[in-house]
């Protein structure tokens, strides 16, 4: 069936190495002793130099560990709401409010950052000016602004595999005497899991790299990591930066191969049965 | 479920997305209406009781007045148009072949060529921007290669260049457009291409009367997906883009950061939301119509 | 014929007022907004039977299947389960368990986890639980299976697996939602057997949702044939085919020739009708009560339609025609006759002999039925 004609062909081949060049330059440059980025420095490169100095910057360590406060936090509560919005939009067919729900977990996806950016700071400093809370701008509006838009994407990726849900399922399990909460904990959740597993890791990682939302919402000593390297990028190219891209792109790869390769070696077992 | 639990359900996120998402652009409106003013926050109040305790509401359409009579800002407005829709265009004539391409890829294969897709996709956008700094500066990788090869003789200007700036939106925004189209092509019965085939097209007509039209949704998604973030914009048109290149989100982050101006960032952020709600309405329509077909 | 009424412990309760029907459905109706799913229906299941709910999808059987479930709740009516009232109660305290058409295995348990599921929910002890989940497996044949995930089954295992969950809880009644659409024809007859010896085995009742007439007929001591919501007839499979009560169930059971025409004659041993289509006088052995000149149905099955060469004897119930088209089946023959009036009967004959039929295309033949075969439809 597959006839691949050259062009497709091609087209792939370019579309992947526009995808690739820049990646692969920066962890190629990472490895390399010259503080112009551009020179390879063949007399002492390969070196982990600018590891060693990316772990002994203060001010990048101090942002990374906010970033993994603020992601994880985020992460966490995205997933709770994002999962709750997820399946009431995916089951109940018509509620009060579906529309605008339907609305509001549909239109973060798209809306450009600065908008939300700025909408969320103004709501703050209203909410601080009328009732006291939040106190001043931190980690603790920079979590409530990243839950609000990445709970749409847990919303998108729960809502689509809860659609899949063979709800026979549930009603076998109620047949068989079990009723709706334990149905929920012992046959739906374990179900649904992997992909609200997947919406947290969208989540975090949602969160770890938003730059423009969290320079709205944060506050005098809560710099996260993306607000520190772009400082640092706006002011010229860094070696350091080409270190952090590779460990961010090293654990990344880790990360979604692996997880593919779970999934494809499920995948197997299941076509093998059925084949 | 009984209707309370279903209520409990949907209440929570309802109401977190209420507080956080949509009354905050009343918030914005309002303060788009209002007097920039030394002070903190830098802005007067709308409402203010006077001396004799009569409500006084002073709304002030200047800040809009202001927008649009400023060639500054409806050129940013106009610029951040044609870039996002030009962006837009290169992405799908990029994507979709690509897209189609891993959708008929033999199932091995297309794991391989979608799992490189998403890759890039949970890797830092402000990271993969800046990977282009690298290729596109002066002594950059791009200039060294081609003086090495001595097809020029000086350095080009790449970087700050509108050129840059497209790069790096297409480049960032590729996986977005590759995702929503591959998962249309997959669900697309190729048996229908064959049967048109059999009926007398050939291949290239088969595509346009069949594959094509089919795919209407995925692409309009796809573009949708590109089109209303790109309007807005900041950190490309920032890093790539140089200090003129004039776009609409950049507009709004100077008026708000460097000016501390809220009332007219407020009506920036206003005007830009007129302008892409019509099409986030659309979006929403087609993910509602796709979601209908799935099942 | 008939012979499956006979599994039924005693011989047809349904015929012996004082026996105590197990599940009644005392005029059950569902509505979905303006949409009758189920139109008041009252039905009465004797304990032991194999009950079939028959019928085109979207006629109500399914509904009717899901409220004996629980899994929707009668707008008017109850139902009752040896002798209780269970309109009200939820699917996980009713005494009846289902098999779903899809099977809805879990797929995160395997084979033995998925059988054993139900009794935990009953909280039997642990070793009764191992015990009666060994005892199932072994029954359908999957004894080595129960480490199994349910992804690594083929689909005649899953069915077993479905069906031995289902049984493994010993209830009342246990529903089957098309309980052999997704096996393949071989696989589907073989299956229809094990299930007829299942059930003897175990005695429990039975009701099968279908929407094939074949598999009703094999499985059945009884079947109603629905039809908007409503059952048209409930009866043996042998009185529903021999004797249908409406052109509709005629149709829908088997194949028929439907004649229509005008009674001339109405005693109480004998009618007699007078058919244009057919082209000719019906003569029916036996009466119905109808006034003269009424509009009526003759139905004949087509294997009780003699076809031959030279004319028969008689002038009731014999026609001339040619034959149009012939299917050849291997164990009979489809003959399509074309009567002077523009009527195709379709008429079977057993391929007794090996030897190639004498009758072929284009022939002109004589058709004849005996006054026993028709039955004589008012609606």
């Amino acid at each position: 069936m597959s006839r691949r004609p050259l062009f497709v062909v091609s087209c792939l081949a370019f579309g992947y190495a526009f995808l690739y060049l820049p990646i692969a330059s920066m962890v190629v440059f990472s490895f390399n002793a010259s503080q112009l980025v551009t020179v390879w420095d063949s007399a002492h490169s390969p070196t982990l130099h600018w590891f060693a100095a990316l772990f002994q910057d203060q001010e990048m360590l101090g942002a990374a560990w906010i970033s993994l406060k603020v992601g994880l936090i985020n992460a966490t509560g995205a997933t709770i709401l994002g999962t709750l919005a997820g399946y009431g939009l995916a089951r109940f067919e018509k509620f009060r409010g579906r529309f605008t729900l339907n609305a509001m977990t549909t239109a973060p996806l798209v809306m450009p950052e600065v908008i939300t950016g700025l909408s969320l700071l103004l709501m703050f400093v209203a909410l601080d000016q009328s009732i006291g809370w939040p106190a001043g701008r931190g980690v603790g509006t920079m979590i409530m602004a990243h839950m609000t838009f990445s709970m749409a994407y847990v919303t998108v990726v729960v809502r689509s595999r809860m659609a899949t849900f063979d709800r026979s399922l549930e009603e076998a399990a109620m047949d068989l005497g079990a009723r709706p909460v334990k149905v929920f904990f012992v046959i739906t959740l374990p179900i649904v899991l992997p992909a609200i597993l997947a919406g947290w890791l969208l989540a975090f990682t949602l969160s770890w790299d938003d730059l423009v939302i969290s320079s709205f919402t944060s506050g005098p000593s809560s710099s996260t990591l993306p607000m520190v390297v772009f400082s640092k990028v706006r002011l010229g190219v860094s070696p350091e930066i080409n270190a952090l891209a590779t460990l961010t792109i090293g654990t990344v790869a880790l990360l979604v191969t692996g997880a593919s390769l779970w999934i494809a070696r499920r995948d197997a077992a299941r076509t093998v049965a059925t084949g | 479920m009984r209707l309370p639990a279903r209520a409990l359900v949907v209440a929570l996120p309802y109401l977190w997305l209420l507080l956080f998402f949509a009354v905050p652009f009343l918030i914005v409106l309002k303060i788009s209406l209002s007097d920039v003013e030394l002070a903190i926050p830098p802005y007067k109040p709308l409402l203010t009781w006077t001396a004799q305790h009569v409500l006084q509401i002073r709304l002030d359409l200047q800040n809009y007045g202001f927008l649009f009579t400023d060639h500054l800002y409806i050129d940013a407005f106009l610029n951040s148009i044609r870039v996002a829709l030009v962006s837009t265009v290169i992405c799908l004539l990029i994507g979709y072949p690509m897209a189609y391409g891993i959708a008929r890829a033999r199932a091995k294969t297309r794991n391989v060529l979608l799992l490189l897709v998403v890759l890039p996709f949970w890797t830092s956008q402000l990271l993969r921007v800046y990977a282009w700094i690298g290729l596109f500066k002066a002594n950059g990788v791009i200039n060294a290669i081609l003086l090495h090869l001595g097809l020029i003789r000086a350095p080009l200007t790449m970087l700050f260049t509108p050129f840059a700036m497209y790069v790096g939106i297409v480049y960032s925004y590729l996986p977005f457009v590759i995702l929503p189209l591959y998962a249309n092509l997959e669900k697309m019965d190729w048996q229908l291409v064959e049967a048109a085939l059999d009926l007398g097209c050939r291949p290239w007509q088969a595509f346009l009367k069949v594959t094509l039209p089919l795919s209407r949704n995925g692409i309009l998604a796809a573009s949708m997906l590109v089109f209303i973030p790109a309007v807005g914009e900041y950190v490309i048109p920032t890093l790539l883009g140089g200090p003129n290149a004039l776009m609409i989100g950049r507009i709004l982050w100077d008026e708000f950061f460097a000016n501390r101006d809220w009332p007219v960032a407020s009506a920036v952020a206003i005007v830009m939301l007129l302008l892409l709600v019509p099409f986030m309405m659309w979006y929403q329509r087609l993910q509602a119509r796709e979601a209908g077909a799935g099942s | 014929m008939g012979g499956n009424e006979d599994r039924v412990a005693g011989t047809a309760p349904w015929n012996d007022p004082e026996a105590r029907p197990y599940v009644e459905l005392v005029r059950v109706s569902k509505s979905f907004g303006d949409f009758k799913a189920v139109d008041d229906v009252s039905l009465k299941i004797y304990r032991g039977e194999i009950f079939c709910l028959l019928g085109a999808s979207g006629c109500g059987k399914t509904t009717l299947l899901r409220m004996l479930g629980g899994f929707e709740t009668p707008s008017t009516g109850r139902i009752l389960i040896d002798g209780v009232d269970v309109t009200d109660v939820p699917p996980y305290e009713r005494p009846v368990n289902m098999m779903f058409q899809s099977y809805a295995l879990f797929p995160h348990f395997n084979v033995e986890q998925n059988v054993a599921f139900g009794l935990k929910q009953d909280r039997v002890p642990k070793a009764e639980i191992r015990e009666r989940v060994a005892a199932m497996l072994d029954l359908v044949k999957l004894g080595d299976y129960a480490k199994r995930r349910v992804s690594q089954l083929s689909g005649g295992q899953r069915q077993r697996v479905a069906l031995a969950r289902a049984l493994v809880k010993q209830p009342k009644l246990l529903l089957l939602d098309e309980p052999l659409g997704a096996l393949d024809k071989k696989l589907r007859e073989h299956t229809q057997f094990e299930l007829i010896g299942l059930q003897e085995k175990l005695g429990v009742t039975f009701l099968v949702v279908t929407h094939d007439q074949e598999e009703a007929m094999t499985l059945a001591s009884r079947i109603a044939v629905m039809d908007h919501g409503e059952i048209v007839q409930a009866g043996t499979p042998a009185e529903i085919y021999e004797f249908p009560v409406s052109r509709f169930v005629a149709d829908f059971i088997g194949s028929v020739n439907i004649f229509e025409g005008q009674l001339i004659e109405d005693e109480p041993e004998y009618v007699r009708i007078a058919s244009e289509e057919f082209g000719g006088t019906i003569f029916v052995n036996h009466g119905i009560s109808s006034p003269p000149g009424a509009a009526v149905w003759a139905a004949v099955r087509p294997e009780k339609i003699g076809m031959t060469l030279a004319p028969p004897a008689g002038t009731d119930n014999v026609a001339r025609g040619v034959v149009e088209e012939i299917a050849y089946l291997g164990d009979q023959s489809i003959y399509l006759v074309r009567l002077p009036g523009g009527k195709r009967v379709r008429v079977t004959q057993p391929n007794v002999s090996r030897h190639a039929e004498s009758i072929g295309r284009d022939q002109e033949v004589h058709l004849s039925f005996d006054p026993s075969s028709p039955v004589v439809l008012t609606r």
